[in-house]
């Protein structure tokens, strides 16, 4: 139980080299406090590791919890059809007291959307579809809260602090190197 | 031990608000996804039930329904359901306390509370899934929609 499925692929925003060693995967909220700490944790890891991590993020909003996490998700995919995703996903987790429209549309003029087209796609039933299937993908893989990592494949159920994740991703590493 | 799959479903007659009950037998001809917590406003429940309220349109694609359930009243189930703004009903286990949960087996004497367990009862209300998750371990939902698609499949063939 609790394996990636599917692993990481084309649909996915991914970060890093596709044959990383390492393969870590976010599901997230934007609306969600602890996946706003998580976004820190996560910029510090990929520093550290360099090419040994690629990095993926998914969307998982509770919309009943969070009303807004849906329409940011919606913004960043929508960001992301115009090849700005991760600038927009920094800016919305840079900012995630603030993602009402007013806030979203300008957070995809400072990343430089078209802003036109990211107005259609915003509402899209493409960019909604999309973030339903990250949704439910996480469903199937037993993300159980925002946010939920997994580490090649497997839920990773340890402490995402920024040492206690590291230090794991890294004694994987070596795991790797020896075999 | 959890009762286990293949065993009938113990009915149950339950108060979800001050003058409403439920029970299975409401539910025949419909699945049905029991998901017994040990209480409202715990960290990891508040994350699980409200994981389920996401997918209640999956869940009913699969022809179930989601009961929550643990030992507090009715007015805190009422309270916690607004908060999360959860989308399906609460069961009170509370009065005798835990009895629901002691006919399937998941009720912790010690503590005064459920186990964090799931049961998938079929449309005959047999039970065709179940799954006690360690207490702090939020389960998710990944073996209930394994459990349903089983369970719909079964049905094509």
């Amino acid at each position: 139980m609790s394996r990636l499925r599917p692993p990481p692929n084309a649909q996915d925003h991914i970060q890093g080299r596709p044959d990383a060693p390492i393969q870590l995967v976010e599901y997230g909220d934007y609306e969600c406090p602890f996946c706003g700490r998580a976004h820190l944790v996560v910029k510090a890891i990929q520093r550290a590791m360099g090419d040994d991590l690629l990095f993926a993020f998914r969307n998982f909003p509770l919309t009943q919890v969070h009303p807004r996490a849906l329409r940011a998700a919606q913004a960043a995919e929508a960001a992301g059809l115009q090849d700005r995703f991760w600038p927009m996903h920094d800016l919305i987790f840079e900012n995630q007291q603030f993602l009402e429209d007013e806030h979203l549309f300008r957070y995809a003029a400072l990343v430089g959307c078209d802003m036109e087209q990211f107005a259609q796609d915003i509402g899209s039933d493409a960019v909604a579809e999309k973030v339903r299937s990250d949704f439910l993908s996480g469903a199937r893989s037993g993300v159980n809260g925002t946010p939920t990592f997994f580490v090649n494949g497997e839920r990773y159920d340890g402490s995402w602090e920024p040492e206690v994740l590291l230090s794991f991703l890294q004694q994987m590493r070596g795991v790797r190197e020896l075999r | 031990m959890a009762l286990e799959a293949g065993k009938q479903a113990p009915d149950f007659s339950l108060h979800t608000t001050p003058d409403q009950s439920v029970g299975l037998r409401d539910f025949r001809g419909r699945n049905v996804i029991l998901a017994f917590y040990p209480a409202d406003w715990s960290p990891v429940c508040s994350d699980q039930l409200p994981i389920y309220s996401e997918l209640l349109p999956e869940f009913r694609k699969l022809g179930a329904e989601v009961l929550g359930i643990s030992v507090d009243g009715v007015w805190c189930h009422l309270a916690f359901a607004k908060h999360r703004n959860l989308r399906f009903p609460l069961l009170s286990d509370f009065e005798p306390k835990g009895e629901v949960a002691r006919t399937y087996d998941v009720y912790r004497k010690g503590d005064g509370f459920s186990e964090r367990a799931l049961f998938v009862i079929d449309r005959e209300g047999m039970i065709r899934w179940s799954y006690v998750s360690p207490i702090g371990v939020n389960p998710g939902a990944d073996g209930i929609l394994e459990a349903l698609e089983g369970l719909s499949q079964g049905r094509k063939s």
